[in-house]
């Protein structure tokens, strides 16, 4: 469904991205892990368009990205990691503005709208405000924007950050409902039982490059190592791949 | 064009759904412009205020005392009775805008010197407020008024009934359409508008860095829309926006303070739509070049200062020097005031207002293409 084959990118002298390939299919949820600045957000935005690659390709079922209005563009959803809504517009009226740029209209938008807006609990909230919701309110909205479209493929960039237990739960069914669906899902995150919940297979990312890729099964066994005391987890693995030293961003 | 209307309307929502904003930038300019225009002289056949000054007379002769009387009759002055000290004091505290002291002896000298060349003249001491220049200029020329009438009537050996009057009465007439009056508030309307709808150019401009602050830029680009649609829905909503706004604040000069169309009708909407279209490509050059929007808006409200005043909106430009009056055709605030006067006050027809709107679009059309140059679409 989403093939990113040998992405490269850099900013002047620093390489941010150097040669991740990444490969979703249908039905799967692939978690892209990596510490600050290891390329996670870069590799994101040059999935979705966002950043022109200095290198490498990204094809959406087949067909080429490009940065402007195209066909692979609309079955792609972005959940940014920011809380990307209009504070001042409706949950409603800012799921119509997202569909309607993806070429949605009429009973079909008014469909998509009732129907997003169900799947993050935020049915009865559709003529309120962002500016009125709590943290996780604001994040399922985001996702909910990102979804109105019916996308075949989800990019999710740190799709939790500051949101209580409760949401962050109710957006992990949201999500594996999707999965169900045959949707292809790409997660970004930094908290290791995310990911260890969520995702089938996880692509490890540092400096740029990818350091491990494959399934959690087979990560964890890569755990089971003298140098890892705790015995196996994801966390574990993800230190000794990416090492233990502090990273403050570049 | 289903997408570039979605972001319109949504602008448009959003900036229209704000009523607090919307009726303070409706607000102020129109108090503002109103009270440059009551002080320009508003309210047309009101008599201006009076001078007020005071005249210390050292001499008390006849002649000075005359002098006196006809300044205390003069509708110009209020005159004020001070001793010198005090008299200069009050000047000092601005409280009147000069004292004339008139010397000991200027009774007899100054007919004296009337008449001969080679006498001594006596002196009049005008203590002055300095930030009262054009004040000034008004109390010499009456002051020279009144003193050749008394001093020329002893001389003249005229009685109570002598009379030496101006050889000739003047009659101002205002050019401007027809024989209606100059209101001072169609200059007053036209410079806070133009100041005041630039000023939501700005507002313009850093909402699109906030908009990529926010991360929405970055979700309206991965949608499947064109980077000349995303720009083009802000430049056409800040245009209209622009526009709506001018025309409120018009609408209310217009109601409230008498403003004027005896120009084109025609001219005034498309001068008032072109400085929308100047207003948001502005706004779109601020986006442009602006990182954060803190920053952007401290330079960017300098900015508009400088365009605003150079464009003539706090004065008319032609008190500037006569450089600085023709550099100023390069400034696009100057097309607009000089357009939206040209339709109102001065009277003039659609095609005086063309050059206005054809300068002003090529200014547009200038910011707009600096601002697509130099647009950062990556983060």
């Amino acid at each position: 469904m989403l093939e990113a084959t040998d992405l490269w990118k850099s900013y002047g002298e620093t390489a941010a991205v150097a040669g991740i390939s990444l490969r979703v299919e249908p039905g799967q949820i692939v978690g892209l892990l990596g510490p600050n600045g290891a390329g996670k957000t870069t590799t994101v935005s040059m999935i979705t368009g966002l950043t022109a690659p200095d290198r490498g390709s990204v094809y959406v079922d087949g067909m080429a990205l490009g940065e402007t209005a195209n066909d692979a563009k609309r079955r792609l959803g972005l959940v940014p990691q920011e809380i990307a809504l209009y504070e001042d517009l409706g949950a409603g009226a800012n799921l119509r503005l997202m569909g309607a740029l993806y070429g949605i209209e009429g009973r079909l938008l008014d469909e998509r709208v009732d129907a997003v807006l169900a799947l993050v609990g935020l049915a009865d909230r559709a003529g309120d405000k962002p500016a009125k919701f709590s943290g996780g309110m604001k994040r399922r909205l985001n996702i909910a924007c990102a979804l109105v479209h019916d996308p075949d493929v989800l990019l999710l960039d740190e799709p939790t950050v500051g949101v209580d237990p409760q949401s962050r739960n109710a957006i992990f069914e949201n999500l594996e409902s999707l999965r169900d669906r045959g949707k292809a899902l790409v997660y970004t995150t930094h908290y290791m039982e995310e990911a260890e919940r969520l995702c089938d297979h996880i692509v490890i990312v540092d400096h740029g490059r990818v350091v491990a890729s494959d399934t959690r099964e087979n990560l964890l066994k890569l755990g089971t190592a003298p140098a890892v005391p705790k015995g196996p987890s994801l966390e574990s693995v993800f230190l000794q791949l990416t090492g233990s030293a502090l990273r403050d961003g570049r | 064009m289903k997408a570039l209307l979605a972001l319109v309307r949504t602008d448009l929502r959003l900036y229209f759904s704000n009523r607090r904003a919307i009726v303070i930038s409706l607000v102020a300019p129109i108090l503002i412009a109103g009270f440059f225009g009551a002080t320009l002289g508003g309210n047309p056949g009101k008599r201006p205020a009076r001078i007020p000054i005071a005249v210390v007379d050292l001499d008390k002769s006849e002649v000075t005392k005359a002098i006196v009387a006809s300044m205390r009759k003069d509708d110009n002055f209020d005159l004020r009775d001070f001793e010198l000290a005090p008299a200069v004091e009050q000047v000092r505290a601005g409280k009147i805008r000069a004292a004339v002291v008139l010397p000991k002896g200027f009774g007899e000298e100054a007919p004296r010197a009337l008449f001969r060349p080679d006498a001594a003249k006596p002196e009049i001491e005008i203590h002055v407020d300095p930030s009262q220049a054009v004040t000034m200029a008004l109390v010499r020329g009456l002051l020279a008024q009144h003193v050749m009438e008394e001093v020329a009537r002893p001389a003249f050996g005229g009685g109570a009934g002598f009379s030496l009057k101006m050889p000739f009465e003047t009659k101002e007439r205002e050019v401007t359409s027809g024989d209606r009056k100059y209101n001072p508030y169609a200059h007053s309307f036209a410079g806070m508008g133009v100041q005041f709808i630039l000023f939501s150019g700005i507002d313009l401009g850093v909402a699109v860095l906030l908009m990529r602050r926010m991360g929405l830029w970055k979700r309206l680009r991965a949608a499947p829309v064109s980077r000349r649609l995303l720009l083009g829905s802000r430049v056409l909503s800040g245009m209209i926006v622009a526009t709506v706004m001018m025309l409120g604040i018009y609408a209310a000069g217009i109601a409230i303070f008498g403003v004027r169309v005896d120009g084109s009708w025609p001219g005034l909407l498309l001068v008032i739509a072109a400085f929308g279209f100047l207003t948001s490509s502005f706004g779109l050059l601020i986006a442009s070049i602006g990182r954060t929007p803190e920053a952007t808006r401290g330079i960017a409200i300098l900015a508009t200062l400088l365009l605003v005043m150079l464009g003539g909106a706090w004065v008319p430009t032609f008190i500037f020097p006569e450089w600085l009056q023709s550099a100023t055709l390069f400034v696009p605030t100057r097309w607009a005031v000089d357009g939206l006067e040209a339709m109102t006050w001065r009277g003039q027809g659609l095609e005086t207002a063309l050059p206005a709107v054809a300068a002003m679009l090529t200014f547009s059309v200038a910011f707009t293409g600096i601002a697509v140059a130099c647009f950062r679409w990556e983060e």
